[in-house]
This record gives C-alpha cells, structure tokens and sequence, in this order.
C-alpha cells in the first residue's frame, strides 16, 4: 500500500520531535562504516563473477572530428582480446544530474579530447588496456574547435537574467561601490572510487552493477541509451565511493559494459583509469564573474550586480549556476545579473559539489569584503545589515533564515575580533598572519522519493528504496529516522539502499537526499503507526512508541501477530516550493598565514557555522561540513584543472597533480550546527549539509589572506605564484 | 602496459648482464617505473628485479663519510643516525619528498633516476622529445607551470623532479656506478644528470647495464643545513622551487656556502660561483640579491613558470637569512 503526501503548506507540528525513542538526530556512527573500512563493503567493480572479461575505454587524440575507421584486425589477434566494440549506442559524455534520458552517443562524432570512442575487451585487464593503447584509429580532424571560453560569443542563459532598477545609476551614485572581476579554475570530484561498472545479462534482462549516485534517473538513462524497457534493466549501487556530482548520470563505462556484456555473452567489468575519470567524466566549468555592489553611507546595499561566464561542451544544457545564491543573498534594489555560456571543446562540464556557490559564493564573498574595506565597517556587521527580510527578486518570505544568528554565533565562537581591520597586523617569524569570513548559502533543493518501510512481525523493520548513500551516512540517518517513528532502536532497522528492485528513491545529489527520502520514510512510518493505532484504539498522534513497545505496554511483536505490516511513502514536493525562498544559510571564519618570502599560506584554524534545518545525525551532519570546508581550502589554495591550451585536454588528469588539500593542509576545523525546523522545507523539517560546507569558504580564506599579507588577490585558487605577485613589497 | 618478463637478478653481474640492453630496465622499488610502464611511457621488454643484490646498506667509509646504498629505502636513510646528525639537509630533502608509503618503497638509485613529471611526457598521445626523439615538446607553448627556467633547451624544458638529489648535490656527494664486467667509476652528483640540451631523452650519465650501487657521502661537513621547498600544498607535492644549503658563518662572515636548487632546471642546479661570492662576505640583503643575480642570470621563463624566477630569488633569500639567523 502506497501512501502518497505532497506538501503544499508549511508544517510546523515538529511531529518527530514528539517521537518517545529519542535516537534522531544522535551522533551515531555509519552503520556500513565497518564494512567499509574492513574491506567487505563491495563496491561496483568488486562483485564477485564468474567468468568476467574486462573492458579498457578507448579515447579520442583529436579534439574534434570523426573516426574514419578502426583497424579491429590488428588488435584481435592480440593475446586474449575478445573484441573491439564501437557501438553507436555507446554515450560518449556522463548524462548530467536528473538527465532522465541517455546522454550523447555515436562515439565516432568526436566533440572533445580524451573522448572515448571504442571498447577494447579480453580476458585481462593488462590485455586490454596493452590492445586499447595498441588500436589504430584513423581520424578526420575538424581542425580550429574553439578551447578559450574568453575568445568565443557567449550565451546569455536567459531565464538567469534579472534586471531591476538601475544598477548602473547606483554605482555611480553610491557612497561606496566595488567593482571587481574573479576568476576561478575549473574542478573535479575526484572521488576515490573510480567509475566502474559490471553489466550482466539474464537472457533479455541486464543487471549493472555500477557506481551512480541517482538510480533512479540512471535506469531511464541506460534504458534509453539501449532502447531497452526499464522493466529489463536492474542497477545496483550499495556502496559508492563517493560521488561528488561525478556520478549523478551514467557515465560512459555504463553503457558500454552492457553492450560489451551482450556482445562476448559474458559479464563485463570496466573501470576507469583515474586518468580518464578526470578526462572524460565531469568538470566544474572555470567561471569568470565581475561583481558590481552599491552601498550608501551605512553600508547597505542598494545596487547588487552579478554576470558570471561559464562554458560548457555544444549542446550540453547544464551551465554552472554561478548566480543562484547571489539572487537572494542580499538586498539592493538596483539589481543586475546575467549568467552566460561560452560553448568550447573542452570535456563536459556538470555537477561537482554544489554546483554555483561553490564558486559563485567565493566571488561574491570576496567582493563583500572589498566593500567592507571600502565602507570601513566590520565585515560581519556588513552582511548582518544586508540580511534582506523578504527575497529581493522574487518578493517572496524565507521559509527559515540563520544566517544573522550563523554570524553571531560563528563570530563568537571563532573569537572575531570586530576592531578596525588593516592588512599586515601580525607578523610571526616569517609568516603574516591575519583571519577572514565569509557567508555561506546554499539553496534548498528537494525531489519526489519512494521508499518501503516494514515492520516485521519480529518486532525489527526493514527501509527499502533505491536511494544511495555515497559515503554521507544515508544509511544510518534512515536507520534512526524509522527507529523514532516506530519506536525501535536503530540497530533493529536494516536499510537496503542501491537497488533499482526497491522503489524509486530521489538519488544522491543537491544535497536533497537526506531531506527527500527521509521524508518518503518519515510518510511510510506515519502510515504504519496510523495502521498500529488502529490496532491499539489510539489516534496516530497519540501513539507513543519506544524499545518496541506502545505506551500501554503491548510490543509491537503481539500487535503484529505474525504477519509483517508494510508501507510504501511516496513523498511530492507540491506547490510550497512557489511560495517560499529557501536556503541553508551559514558563516565561514578562517584563521591563515601567508610566507612573506615565497607566499605559501596554510590554513591555521577554521571554523563554520551552519543552519539547514533539522539535524538528523549529528556526526554525520557535522562530517558533511568537515568535508565541506576542507574543500574549501582547496578551492582557495589549490585545486585548478588545467587544459592544454591547442588541444584542450585536461593535463593534470591524477591525484598528484591536481591538488586537493592533503591532511597537512586541514588544520583543526570547528563546526558550530545551528538547529532550526525548517516547515516548509520539507515534512522533516530538514533541509540538505552535504554541500553547504563549501559554499564561500574559500572566501573567508581569501579574505584573511589579504588581512595577513595585503595581497588582494582576484583569482582562485591562491597559488604562490598569485599570491607574490599581488603582494606589496 | 606491455607484457614484459620478469627476472629477479642475484647478483649485481647478473643484474649488468640483463640490463645490458636497450629494451632491459632495472627495478628498483618501482615507485616511478611501474607508473610509467602502465602508462606505456616506458616499455622495457625485460625488467630486470635488482631488489636482492645486495647494496642495501649504509654504512661508514674510511674517511669518515657515509655510504648509502642503491637499495637503502629512502625511508632507511632518513631515519638513519648520522644521516640525520652529520646530513640533516639530506634526511630533510628525502621527508619533504613524496609520502611515508611511497618512501618506504622507493630507493636511492630509484630516486636518483626518477624521471620528470613533464604533463606530456606521460601524456603518450602528446607530442615530447624527451619519449619520442623528434615529435616536438608539447610544453614549451603548452602547460608549463612546472617547468624549467636554468639550462633549457629549444628540445626540452622539463626539470629533475626530486629532492634527494638536490641535497646530495649540496654535499658534493659521489655516485658510485657499476660497469657490466666487474669495472666502477665515480662521478659527482653535480654531474650526474644532464641537461636536455639536443639529447634530452638522456638524463644522466649511466650508460647501458651500469647500475648505481651507491652514493658516497664526504666526511661530515657542519654548519647549518636548510631544505626549503616550496609548494602549493604542504606534502605530496613537487617543489616550485627548492633549496638544499649547507652554509657556515664565522666571524660575521661567510666561511662555507654549498647551494643547490631543485624544481629549476633539468638537473639539481648548482653553481659554484654563487658560492664564491658569498664567501668572505657579511651577510647582507644586498649580498643575497647579488647571490640570486648570479643564480638566475641566465634563466628564461615560458609564460608559465615564469615565477618561478623571483620565486627562487626570495627562497634563496629566505634560505640565506636563516642561515644567518641560526649562526648568530
Ligand atoms: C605521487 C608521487 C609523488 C612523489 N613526490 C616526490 C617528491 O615530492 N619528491 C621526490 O623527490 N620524489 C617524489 N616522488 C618520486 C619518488 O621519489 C620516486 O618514485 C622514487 O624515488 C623512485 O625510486 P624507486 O626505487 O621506486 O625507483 P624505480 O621506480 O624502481 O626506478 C626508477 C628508475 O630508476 C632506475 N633505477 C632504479 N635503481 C637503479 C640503480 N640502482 N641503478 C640504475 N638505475 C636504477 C630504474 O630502471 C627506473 O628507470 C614521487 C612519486 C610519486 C609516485
Ligand atoms: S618539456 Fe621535455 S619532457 Fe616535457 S614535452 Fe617537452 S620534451 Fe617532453
């Protein structure tokens, strides 16, 4: 029995906080965290199988054209090469996020560098990789692909376009402006696992064992992309080792492992070289953003402008949404943002954590402390005073707002010292030391989310949905969510996740999943306690329920007599999405020195205060911001993809060259978490962490290294070279 | 990777006999070979195991120096007492390199013939002299961050990634080298890499089946040693640019001045007459300056890596100051 419920008014009856088993929200750790850390979690490619044969990707060495032929011979009578594949089904880009159908395929049209095109497979993984180095493809080149986003017409993306009043008019009025244009370098997830995938078939039925992070759209993509039924097609994704948005769409080992599979009648396994996992999965498009803030006297806006320039491969929808917490923010009546897409033949760009914010809010949070600077105010007390009361754009209320108490309260426990402010203050040995903040936002996504929960007639309860937890705690928030509505302990709740047999989850992306399937399960457990109320004569709001037991003593094994009682919630997010902006608001306060010789900086304390909503987990929620903010430092220090400037293939395509933040780089980092309920958030009352964390932290970073060292520097990330060559002497 | 065979050699002759051949490597703790070979960057037909010939250990020398063996782990020679107490420069060089696993691994003679990180030398479907005499350098107008600004050639602008070697060049150790036949031959670390000049597929002098079985290190040398690397990140990074200095003041002046440079050119950069001009010297802002003119007199920047330029200067700077700083 299905129990549907779509939100369309706030709810702020807080039902879970009058739940009697007191575990939500707890610090409990991940449940599959043994498993993952002994080594018996599987991940894709570690599906046991018999008679597996292996496929290695082949990639284009041309940047844009066609392949005149490939010559298959060669290779096959290589040792243990099966077969050389170059099926026009075969997607040669990842789908992006929610695509919903099969990305680009024909993998002769060659639109990018590192673009693979053929599937060598054969009875080792050597054998293959040895054949697919070995394959000679005769190209016809389509020399002259544009590769600079700066040297191309951009489209404007229209629907960003906002233009009220006349910002113009208040720059050249206002007491203080700031004009200032940011550039950031493009990033990668780089998640540990690399995409890889298993496909096997069952006569005219295909089970993929892969690494995603939304099955529920993947189905429909590797479905369309086979013109299968989705009836036919089972993925299956229990554990994955982190995503990042790399793994929102199917990438291309999917696809191909299937056809592969069908071709050699054997299960097919491919991974992916961390190499091609950088070249031919997903970037964050590099973005270049000129900033434009009015303020009067005191230092409130009145003039607010943003155009932000991205690219993207031709025909790509996906643009990084550079503006999206920049439309809400802050006040300022005069109002001017325009986002644009230069399209190049660089390698796809999409979803890497919090796509936008994560570079649109280091820009704009620089830019605020430039004003500051120039207003000669506080810079808490300047976001404080532009904290607007309604949305600025849409006029419509915040469905909650913590940034002013996020400020406060990371102010205070940071130890910000709101004394006047000049650059170069401490001097340590040969380090400048100074401190920066910023503001964090993230807008508040949520999706439609199917999940099974039962209780069983031995009195413990099973979760079931084909939602992933890619290394956020899905699992275990889940496993206290249905444990404080049944009135179970968490470890009496088994989760099943990853398996497109369980009903559709919302997938792992947007930071809307712990929002979204914990309110599918929240809506089953509401039905199931309605159901067990019956049984005792006691309304559902009146059921207390904790260790297995009703108030009135009966178990919940005697009310179930045998026989298990089983609900499917069916969460719709409804019309409330039109009537409310809503976001996850925070402040980031960072403590660095800067070199004054060589114009290293290393990170000496950071700290973030955050507010989304309910808090599920404590730890969990607290690892997502840990996670966040470290990325943050990458973002403000190191992390850069690189793209040959003739060629336009990504260089540094491993993890030591590109340079996330190593454990010597995280120093201590704080999080203070702001409970709030969120009602018209979701019927949880929560919003999502997973990527608020990063969301203007590499401001606050900058911003200190200006404080310590006087270099205003204008380009992420703040590399040395940067760093001195902005330094005053 | 390519199918190749393996052989595990027992002996050093063993080992010059199979490695006696320009389809033949030696592995040593695989570290930067195995990378490389499954990137079909190197393709050796045979790799010939030179883990258990021996020349593992470290030892004293007769003149009161030290010996490290070939296979001595850069881990073992970091840790070792008196590499640690007489060659502080070097235990610092090898611990600002790489990770602890990678260290544990990798060896001395490895390490010494570690190839560089050029992003199209490992990048088989991209044009570089230094893999494929001839197909053109895809860095010198491409991505070169990295990249050399001393001793380039219009072939190659690539750099000696390490920093062990930049240490040893400081101390002016010696590479013992032997010849396929019983025959050795020393040469100075300083002269052990080359430069890429019209040849930059060779980047030392070992001919073919001579093997490293060690490095010789001089009788202690005092004064204050300085490893100081710069990079982006503060470990697992290569360096922009690094400093090894063995530098002693006396009487307000310089009495010893040995300074090598990694992440500058194609070999640990050093230049006697950076040296000789500090000596007799009182340290002095001034004198640094002169120090670095000397330094990077000829050096050419590619867009790039042109910081690297005065990114060199300040760290010496730095460098010298510390120095100073300690003697006083
Ligand atoms: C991710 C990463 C980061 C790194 N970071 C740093 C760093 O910051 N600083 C740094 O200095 N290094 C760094 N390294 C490089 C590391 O130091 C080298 O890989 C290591 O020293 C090589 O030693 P090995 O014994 O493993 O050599 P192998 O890989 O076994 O051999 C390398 C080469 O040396 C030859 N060879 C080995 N022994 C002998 C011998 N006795 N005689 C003649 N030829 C020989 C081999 O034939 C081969 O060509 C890094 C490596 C990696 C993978
Ligand atoms: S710099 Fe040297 S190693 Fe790099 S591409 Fe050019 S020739 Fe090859």
């Amino acid at each position: 029995m299905t129990v549907h419920f779509k939100q369309d008014k706030p709810d702020d009856s807080n039902r879970l906080d009058g739940m009697k088993q007191g575990v939500l929200g707890k610090s409990i750790p991940r449940v599959e965290g043994m498993a993952k850390v002994t080594g018996t979690a599987p991940y894709s490619a570690e599906y046991p199988m018999t008679d597996c044969a292996e496929g290695v990707l082949v990639t284009s060495t041309i940047t844009r054209g066609n392949v005149v032929s490939i010559d298959k011979d060669s290779v096959l009578s290589m040792p243990g090469v099966l077969a050389v594949i170059d099926d026009p089904a075969m997607t040669t880009r990842a789908a992006q996020g929610t695509a919903d159908e099969a990305p680009q395929q024909e993998p002769g049209t060659i639109c990018y560098w590192g673009q693979p095109i053929a599937l060598v497979v054969a009875e080792t993984f050597e054998q293959a990789r040895d054949a697919a180095k070995h394959l000679p493809i005769k190209y016809r080149e389509d020399p002259g692909a544009p590769l600079d986003p700066q040297a191309v017409e951009a489209e404007e993306q229209e629907d960003e376009t906002v233009r009220q009043g006349d910002l113009d008019h208040a720059m050249a009025t206002a007491a203080h402006s700031v004009d200032v244009t940011y550039t950031t370098k493009g990033h990668a997830s780089a998640a540990m696992e690399p995409h890889a995938s298993i496909a096997q078939w069952d006569g005219d039925k295909l089970t993929v064992y892969a690494s995603l992070q939304m099955l529920n759209y993947n189905i429909s993509e590797l479905a369309d992309a086979l013109g299968m039924e989705e009836k036919n097609v089972r993925l299956v994704s229990r554990f994955v080792g982190g995503g990042f948005g790399s793994k929102l769409g199917v990438s291309e080992d999917v696809v191909a492992a299937a056809i592969a599979s069908k071709e050699v009648g054997r299960p097919v396994r491919i991974v992916m070289s961390r190499q091609q996992v950088f070249q031919c999965v997903m970037r964050r498009s590099e973005t270049t953003q000129r900033l434009r803030l009015a303020a009067d006297q005191s230092g409130k806006l009145i003039g607010f402008g943003h155009h932000a320039l991205v690219s993207n491969l031709p025909g790509e929808t996906f643009a990084e949404p550079v503006l999206q917490s920049s439309h809400f923010l802050y006040g300022g009546e005069n109002r001017d943002l325009m986002l644009e897409v230069a399209r190049i033949h660089r390698m796809t760009a999409g979803s890497v954590r919090a796509p936008g914010e994560a570079v649109g809010m280091p820009a704009l949070e620089g830019a605020m402390d430039v004003l500051a600077e120039k207003a000669g105010i506080d810079p808490v007390e300047l976001r404080l005073k532009n904290i607007p009361e309604e949305d600025p754009e849409e006029g419509l209320p915040f469905s909650s707002h913590k940034l002013a108490e996020c400020l406060r309260l990371g102010a205070e426990a940071f130890g910000w010292d709101s004394g006047p402010r000049s650059p170069r203050h401490t001097c340590e040995g040969e380090w400048w030391v100074g401190t920066g903040m910023a503001s964090a936002a993230r807008v508040h996504n949520i999706a439609e989310a199917k999940a099974r929960v039962t209780l069983k007639a031995d009195g413990s309860a099973l979760v079931e949905t084909d939602m992933t937890d890619i290394g956020t705690g899905t699992y275990t928030i889940l496993a206290q969510l249905a444990g404080e509505m049944l009135g179970l302990d968490p470890a009496q709740v088994l989760v099943e996740l990853g398996d497109t047999k369980h009903p559709r989850g919302p997938g792992s992306g947007g930071s809307w999943g712990a929002a979204s399937i914990g309110s599918a399960v929240y809506i089953a457990c509401k039905a199931i306690r309605e159901e067990l109320g019956q049984r005792l004569g006691v309304g559902e709001t009146e059921l207390e329920l904790k260790d297995g037991e009703a108030a009135s003593g009966e178990s919940l094994v005697s009310l179930l007599d045998g026989n298990d009682l089983s609900r499917e919630g069916h969460y719709e997010p409804g019309d409330i999405k039109d009537d409310f902006t809503a976001s996850g608001f925070g402040a980031f306060f960072a403590q660095v020195r800067v070199n004054r010789f060589t114009g290293e900086t290393r990170v000496d304390r950071m700290l973030g205060a955050f507010g989304f909503g309910r808090v599920l987990n404590h730890k969990t929620a607290r690892s997502q911001c840990l996670g966040g903010i470290t990325w943050s430092i990458g973002v403000a220090l190191t992390e850069a993809l690189e793209f040959d400037p003739h060629e336009g293939h990504l260089v540094n395509c491993d993890l030591a060259e590109y340079h996330v933040p190593v454990h010597r780089d995280v120093p201590d980092l704080e999080v203070v978490l702001v409970e709030e309920r969120d009602p018209a958030a979701s019927p949880i009352q929560a919003k999502g962490i997973g990527e608020l964390g990063m969301c203007g932290g590499a401001a606050a970073i900058a911003n200190a290294i200006y404080n310590a060292s006087g270099a205003r520097i204008f380009d992420y990330p703040m590399t040395p070279d940067r760093i001195l060559a902005a330094m005053p002497d | 990777m390519r199918p190749f065979s393996y052989t595990r050699a027992r002996t050093l002759d063993d080992a010059a006999q199979l490695t006696h051949d320009d389809t033949a490597l030696a592995i040593a703790g695989g570290t930067n070979l195995l990378d490389l070979m499954k990137l079909q960057v190197e393709t050796p037909e045979t790799l010939a195991d030179i883990n258990r010939i021996g020349f593992g250990g470290i030892e004293d020398t007769d003149d009161g120096g030290l010996s490290i063996g070939a296979l001595a782990s850069n881990t073992e020679t970091a840790v070792h007492p008196r590499v640690r107490s007489d060659y502080p420069v070097l235990a610092r060089a090898i611990l600002a390199g790489a990770t602890q696993q990678l260290r544990n691994k990798a060896t001395t003679g490895g390490n010494l013939c570690q190839r560089t990180r050029c992003f199209y030398f490992t990048n088989i479907d991209q044009p570089c002299n230094k893999r494929e005499p001839g197909s053109g350098c895809g860095a010198i107008d491409g991505i070169a961050k990295l990249h050399a600004v001393l001793g380039t050639s219009d072939q190659c602008i690539a750099t000696y990634p390490g920093d062990m070697a930049v240490a040893l060049s400081a101390l002016d150790a010696q590479v013992e080298i032997a010849k396929p036949g019983g025959d050795t031959r020393t040469v100075p670390v300083r002269d052990f890499h080359c430069l890429p000049g019209d040849t930059p597929w060779r980047e030392n002098v070992l001919e073919e089946g001579e093997l490293i079985t060690a490095v010789a290190l001089p009788a202690p040398v005092g004064g204050t040693q300085i490893y100081r690397k710069v990079r982006e990140r503060s470990s697992y990074a290569f360096a922009l640019v690094s400093v090894a200095a063995v530098v002693e003041i006396e009487h307000g002046k310089f009495t010893r001045a040995d300074l090598a440079f990694g992440g500058l050119a194609h070999k640990p950069w050093h230049d006697p007459r950076i040296g000789e001009a500090l000596i007799g010297k009182v340290p002095s802002e001034d004198l640094f300056d002169k120090a670095a003119d000397i330094l990077l007199e000829d050096a050419r920047g590619f867009g790039e890596n042109d910081f690297k330029i005065p990114l060199a200067r300040r760290t010496l700077h730095a460098v010298l100051q510390n120095a100073t700083e300690a003697a006083a």
